[in-house]
């Protein structure tokens, strides 16, 4: 947001974690998989707030790199790719105007386009109840008719992200993402929740989703990749070699 | 006739990089300024008298690629290029293209350097598709150039969803997704790559490097 790395609890209470780049850096020299960049900037949602950004963190990342946030067009998908990003993600955009999806994996291929979906648990309708809008907009959809429809649409990975354990290190909705893996065919990347290694192993092991996403453990506390994956590697999780 | 033949004694390599004004070459060039090389973009035949090394990256359809190349006469500079024993590299779709024929987008020739055919992966409940991921290889050509100081079972970063089907003397190696994938094609100064060297951190841009120290012969 405006240029700065920020860490929210629920999508809400900005904090100021850092520059993105040099996170970026120390990042890639940690053998992180994957970036993935999101602007959650609720009042400046254009694109082009994030292309000054890849062209930096491309130049010295040699690793996956995905952005997104506010994504509405191919246009506007083909100048993050231009610019640098291997995969874009849609999230608001595929309840307004699902043939995007379509589009981008028709120009670009079904694995550069990544689906994102934002949930919360709804106690009084006993069901996750997705929002688009950074958060704010209910969708009355259901989540794995969602996740069905996406992939029918072309997505190539989804995205799930839990509103409720965002930035609360609390542990990974694992209900969540069990309904996601059972309604998916696609890869599925987990985010919202991690605060310790046990958490991601719990999640790995009880989902068998096919990669995790950390925001808070790796920005608050001295938690690394690195040490995360040693950590993991004890539970017989196969992660990459370096 | 390449820079070196018109300064004998020195090297110094001109990378081309194809632009196919489809996707991202940034990463590609990047890569290779980082490693120390020069690059030049290639946009149409007249560049590559000049360049000592071609790479063809890729990011979207066969068959839409193959229209681009033809649209931007790059098809016959290609093959033409690959003709002259100069190293030529193509990074996965780029990889796929130097097969026979792909059917991604439709039935399409490729650019012919590599025989065998582009096909989509099967889907499968367990190792889903798109092949999306960091993954290990089988290599079977362990004494070309290209590997020189790569230690065996690194892991580099896949992201496709369809496979080059080659001649096991062409595989140079291969990747096991359920079954073994075809991770390298590779054949007298052509070589393909179905992941990402230049989003594989460390070893990947050890690979590129030897790519780039590479003349051609193996």
């Amino acid at each position: 947001m405006n240029g700065r790395l920020v860490k929210t609890t629920r999508f809400d209470s900005y904090r100021d974690v850092g520059d993105p780049v040099a996170s970026s850096k120390v990042y890639n020299s940690q053998y992180a998989d994957e970036l993935v960049f999101l602007n959650i900037n609720r009042t400046e949602r254009a694109v082009s707030t994030l292309l000054d950004l890849i062209e930096k963190v491309s130049a010295v990342c040699f690793m996956p790199l995905t952005f997104g946030g506010g994504l509405k067009s191919l246009a506007e998908a083909e100048q993050l790719i231009k610019n640098g990003a291997d995969k874009v993600v849609v999230n608001s955009s595929s309840f307004e105007n699902p043939g995007l999806i379509t589009e981008i994996a028709g120009k670009f291929g079904s694995q550069a386009a990544v689906a994102s979906i934002d949930a919360r648990w709804s106690e009084a309708q006993h069901r996750h109840v997705l929002a688009s809008d950074c958060g704010r907009k209910p969708e009355a959809v259901d989540l794995q008719a969602h996740v069905a429809d996406l992939q029918a649409r072309g997505a190539g990975e989804i995205f799930i992200n839990s509103i409720d354990r965002d930035g609360t290190m609390e542990g990974y909705d694992l209900r969540l993402i069990q309904l996601v893996m059972a309604a998916s065919k696609v890869p599925v990347i987990a985010c919202g929740g991690a605060g310790t290694y046990a958490h991601m192993k719990e999640a790995f092991v009880e989902t068998d989703v096919s990669a995790l996403a950390c925001g808070s453990l790796f920005n608050f506390g001295d938690s690394n990749p690195i040490r995360a994956k040693a950590f993991l590697t004890n539970y017989n999780l196969p992660f990459k070699r370096v | 006739m390449g820079l070196r033949e018109l300064v004998p004694g020195t090297q110094s390599e001109m990378i081309g990089i194809v632009d196919m004004e489809m996707g991202n070459l940034r990463s590609v060039s990047n890569a290779i300024y980082s490693l120390g090389f020069d690059f030049t973009i290639l946009r149409d035949a007249a560049g590559f008298g000049d360049v000592s090394h071609v790479i063809i990256p890729g990011v979207g359809s066969y068959t839409t690629a193959m229209g681009q190349l033809h649209k931007l006469r790059l098809v016959t500079a290609l093959r033409d290029f690959a003709a002259t024993g100069r190293p030529l590299m193509g990074i996965c779709l780029g990889m796929q293209l130097l097969s026979d024929r792909g059917d991604e987008g439709g039935d399409s020739p490729g650019l012919g350097l590599i025989p065998g055919r582009v096909s989509k992966i099967p889907d499968d409940p367990v190792r889903r598709v798109p092949h999306i991921g960091w993954n290990n290889l089988e290599v079977k050509a362990p004494d070309h150039p290209v590997f020189e100081k790569i230690r065996s079972g690194v892991d580099f970063y896949f992201v496709h969803s369809y496979e080059f089907s080659a001649d096991a003397a062409d595989t140079y190696a291969v990747t096991d997704y359920g079954r073994p994938l075809v991770a390298i094609v590779g054949r007298r100064n052509v070589i393909g790559f179905q992941f990402h060297p230049e989003k594989s951190q460390a070893n990947g841009l050890r690979l590129l490097e030897n790519f780039c120290n590479w003349e051609g012969a193996c």
